[in-house]
Formats: C-alpha cells, sequence, structure tokens
C-alpha cells in the first residue's frame, strides 16, 4: 500500500468507532437493558470468547463456501468473457442470457437451488452465481476498452500475412494476450472487488434460506438460530464475524489491486502535490 | 544510390518511386467518398507532406499506403520491391502517442519487434538504438504516465523506428502538442531523417508545418479528395536556424496558402 497519506484517516474513524462502542456500553449499562433485547460490547466479547469453538467452526464454512464462489466466479466469468470476445458468434449468442441472469435477482432463486441440490452445493452454487457476473460483465468490458489506434498497430505490426481462419485465430489470441488481457485488468478487478462482497453476500442469503442444522453450517445459520432462541449475544457475535469477513476480503482484494496497478493506473496513483 | 544525388529531390528524376498510389478511390461502407482520382508517387528519400482541410482524406490516403485499409478502386504498388507483405517496411506514426498505459518505455518500443517474435533480451539492442534517436535512452524504465506530452511523441516515434522501416507514416503526429514542442521535434524529425535516410509521408493541416519539413507538399482537394497541385519545399535534412525567418520559408508559405485557399473558394462557388 502506499504511505498513509494522512494519520487522521486512520485515527478519526477508530476514535469515531471507540466512542460509539462505549456510548453503547454505557446506554446499556444505565437504563439496565436485558441482554436478550440489546447485549452490551462487553457481553458480546465475552460470548465471542465462550462460544468460539463453535463460531470458529461457522466461520470456517461460511469463509470457504465465499472464497471457493469467489475463485469459481472468477475462473468461469474470465473464461466466458474470453470466449466471447473471441468469437462474434458465440457473444451474440449467450451475452444476452448472461444480460438476463444478471438482471435477475438471484438470489431468489435460492430456494429453488435448496430443492435440486444437497444444501452445501446449493450454497456454494448461490455464491458463485452472484459473484460470478460482476466478473464476467467487468472483464468483457475491460477487454473490449483496447485503444483503436493500438489495436490498428497491431493489426500493422502483428497481424498474420495469410487469411487462413487458424492464423487469424491464432493472431486474435496474440491480441489477447499483449493488448486486451493488461487493457482488461482495471476493470477485472473492479469486477472482483465488488464479486468478493457479493460472494460473501450470496452465501449468507443461501444459508438463511437452506437453515438447517448441522455441524457444516455457517455464521447465517447461526444468526438464525441465535434469533429462535433468543441467544441474542450469540447473535451479535455471529453478525459482527461476519461484519469482520467482508471488511478483511475487501482490503485483501482492495490491496491485490493496488499492487497490480499502482505502476501505471490512475486509480492507483497518489496525487503529488 | 549514385553519391551525386544523394539527396533525393523532387527535381531529381533518378530517384527511384518506393510507393506509388494510382488512380484511388476509397468509398466507406456507409457510402462516403473519401478518395477519388487520388494519384501520388512517393520516391525513395522523399519527405512528402500531405496537406489539405480536415476530413478530405488524408489519414485514409495514409492507412491506404499502410494496408490498414484496401483502395476501391485503384492500386497502391511498391515499385522497387519483390516482396508481398510491406508491413516490415513501415512505421506509423498517429496522431496520439497510443501508447500502451501498463508497459515502461522500453517495453513499449519492444511491441513491433515482439510481435515480430523479438525476445526482450534480443531486442534489447534496437530499443535502446531507438531510444536513442530520440533522446530518451535514460527513460527506458520510466511509465507513459510519467512523460510529457512530447516525450510520449517521442517514444511514439521511437516504437516506429524500431523496425528499421524505410517508409515512416505519420498522422498528424504533432498537432496536440504546444508550438514550442512542435518547433523543436519538426527539427528533430528533419535531422532523425537525414541519419536513417527513410521516406516519410506527413500528413498535416497546417500550412506552415509543412512548408517547414517538407521536399513536397501535396495539396489534397476538399472531399472527396485528390492531390490537387504540388509544391516544391526545400531538400530534405536539417534547416539552417534562421529558416524560420527566411523570405524563402514566407515565400513557401504564401505560396502553399494560395493554393490552399483556391480550393476551398472553389468549393464554395
Amino acid at each position: 500500500m502506499a504511505a498513509p497519506s494522512n494519520p487522521l484517516k486512520v485515527v478519526l474513524p477508530l476514535a469515531v468507532f471507540a466512542a460509539a462502542i462505549g456510548l453503547w456500553e454505557i446506554a446499556v449499562r444505565l437504563h439496565g437493558i436485558p441482554p436478550y433485547i440489546l447485549p452490551a460490547p462487553s457481553l458480546i466479547g465475552t460470548t465471542m470468547v465462550a462460544d468460539w469453538p463453535l463460531l470458529q467452526a461457522s466461520l470456517l464454512t461460511t469463509l470457504k463456501t465465499t472464497l471457493l464462489g469467489l475463485a469459481l466466479a472468477v475462473l468461469g466469468g474470465v473464461c466466458l468473457a474470453i470466449v466471447l470476445s473471441l468469437s462474434r458468434i458465440v457473444e451474440y449468442s449467450l451475452y444476452p442470457f448472461a444480460i438476463v441472469l444478471q438482471v435477475t435477482p438471484v438470489i431468489a432463486i435460492a430456494p429453488l437451488l435448496l430443492i435440486y441440490m444437497p444444501q452445501d452445493v446449493a450454497v456454494l452454487t448461490c455464491a458463485w452465481l452472484v459473484a460470478f457476473f460482476p466478473v464476467l460483465s467487468n472483464t468483457m468490458l475491460g477487454l473490449q476498452s483496447v485503444d483503436r489506434n493500438l489495436m490498428e498497430l497491431f493489426a500493422l505490426y502483428g497481424a498474420p500475412a495469410s487469411r487462413k481462419p487458424l492464423a487469424r485465430f491464432r493472431s486474435r489470441l496474440k491480441a489477447l494476450w499483449y493488448l486486451r488481457r493488461p487493457a482488461a485488468l482495471p476493470a477485472f478487478l473492479a469486477g472482483l472487488r465488488i464479486a468478493g462482497g457479493l460472494s460473501l453476500i450470496g452465501a449468507v442469503v443461501a444459508e438463511m434460506a437452506a437453515g438447517s442444522a448441522g455441524a457444516g453450517s455457517g455464521l447465517a445459520y447461526r444468526i438464525i438460530e441465535s434469533q429462535y432462541r433468543l441467544n441474542i449475544p450469540r447473535l451479535f457475535a455471529a453478525l459482527v464475524l461476519l461484519a469482520l469477513t467482508g471488511i478483511a476480503l475487501y482490503l485483501l482484494l482492495a490491496s491485490i489491486s493496488h499492487r497490480l496497478l499502482r505502476r501505471w493506473h490512475e486509480s492507483a496513483l497518489t496525487q503529488e502535490k | 544510390m549514385p553519391a551525386r544525388t544523394a539527396l533525393p529531390h523532387p527535381m531529381n528524376a533518378t530517384a527511384s518511386t518506393l510507393v506509388s498510389l494510382q488512380d484511388i478511390t476509397k468509398v466507406f461502407a456507409n457510402g462516403v467518398m473519401a478518395l477519388s482520382g487520388f494519384d501520388l508517387a512517393i520516391r525513395t528519400g522523399d519527405f512528402v507532406s500531405l496537406l489539405g482541410p480536415s476530413g478530405c482524406g488524408k489519414s485514409t490516403a495514409l492507412r491506404l499506403i499502410a494496408g490498414l485499409a484496401e483502395p476501391t478502386t485503384g492500386h497502391v504498388t511498391w515499385p522497387g520491391s519483390a516482396h508481398e507483405d510491406h508491413r516490415s517496411e513501415i512505421g506509423f506514426v498517429f496522431q496520439e502517442p497510443t501508447l500502451m498505459p501498463w508497459a515502461d518505455v522500453a517495453d513499449n518500443v519492444w511491441l513491433p519487434l515482439r510481435l515480430r517474435g523479438l525476445s526482450r533480451q534480443d531486442a534489447r539492442e534496437r530499443i535502446f538504438e531507438s531510444l536513442s534517436l530520440v533522446g530518451l535512452q535514460d527513460f527506458a524504465k520510466a511509465y507513459p504516465r510519467e512523460l510529457s506530452g512530447g516525450m510520449k511523441m517521442r517514444v511514439s516515434i521511437a516504437r516506429a523506428l524500431s523496425l528499421k522501416p524505410r517508409l515512416l507514416l505519420m498522422d498528424e503526429p504533432f498537432a496536440a502538442l504546444d508550438e514550442i514542442t512542435r518547433f523543436r521535434l519538426n527539427d528533430d524529425l528533419l535531422k532523425l531523417q537525414r541519419e536513417l535516410g527513410c521516406t516519410i509521408v506527413f500528413v498535416t493541416h497546417s500550412v506552415y508545418e509543412s512548408a517547414y519539413l517538407s521536399s513536397r507538399i501535396a495539396v489534397m482537394s476538399p472531399r472527396p479528395g485528390r492531390i490537387v497541385t504540388e509544391a516544391t519545399g526545400e531538400m530534405p535534412g536539417p534547416r539552417a536556424k534562421d529558416f524560420r525567418t527566411s523570405a524563402r520559408y514566407a515565400a513557401l508559405c504564401a505560396e502553399v496558402s494560395q493554393i490552399l485557399s483556391e480550393q476551398t473558394d472553389e468549393e464554395r462557388a
């Protein structure tokens, strides 16, 4: 990461956060709010420690689903984007369906997936589905956003002399590797950051829809379960873990993006004053 | 080439024709006729400017020479060459520097060589040579965003020179630059041509630039473009220090402006 330009940027939000937690704790104690309505932060902390074995297993399950879903989404999204960009015929025949699926709130098909698939597969599929389209559409946008003059330059220096289909295909592959791949990187990484968050959302929603207990149940299931049992401190503890997972995922993807783009892309440059 | 005629000049009939465009018509898919009855013979060692109003087909003519587009009728021929494929003999410079922002200067210059299958190791000398020609040998590791507009254009020229082209095609390369930078690059370009002995076709809409640079100024009509007439400029090679203020230069500018305004008047009438 670039050197932190201004320490206030880190200190101020932390101070606000600490103040909010402090106020919460004071309010709960002053008014004697029962923990099944609103637990104090300290109680959430102790619950987190006490229930850690249970919560940890759930965290790992959710994390695994999220990351696997994201990885499969990247794999599928990038591969499909490349195929679509290499062949007009494939693009024309498939892309409209990709858009239809993208604008449909795929979360709503989670119950349907649960009918057709085993629970863990259904949850994974749901995470994959919601993360897939940002990767696909952003990568496609990136692959198409090569400077037209650069493509001309490529035609001048790199296109094959022969007009055979195979030679033309190979020249397309070359253009893909030399020009489209690096040009697509910023858009792909933007899609990846969106997909990371969505993959977690997909996993959570699917877990909630699945709603069945067992050793392999994730954090979202713990939240539902704690709600039924009025174990509100545990509900909060699970919620905190989910929030931390989201933050960690975002930071990870943002730093990958920064690392890859810092030498040349506008988005990663720090303004010199 | 005989020693006496080391500097080919329009007056010099012995200079061989490098590329010849004969009776070219170019109609685009949308029905617009860009060129009609376009004839031009580019001789080895020429510095030809294609001068004309916006949209007269200057760039189209350049693209036809490069083989980036096919003429609708007519022929582009290379009389002195047995090859079918002339792309390795051509360097192309666009109006924009058109650099890859993700690659450093050396890698940008490497691109044409890389597409010809040269590894970075094998291309290293050629890259350095090209960068030295434009005075950027110390900037090989810089990224395009770190360079000024004039330096980016130099990189673009270095890239075009990396294949050691016999023919350098330039499409309004300095139009987006400030005047100070443009004047300096004008002089550098003339020096480069002297050093490399390449032939240059230079598209511009500036009377002054064409009069300063060219050995031949081909004035084009408004669309559909054709060469209306040719003015003879200075010999190729560096200009004397006071050329920009000389009477010869002023007269040349006046002559070319006159031809150009006759063209536009004709169209209005």
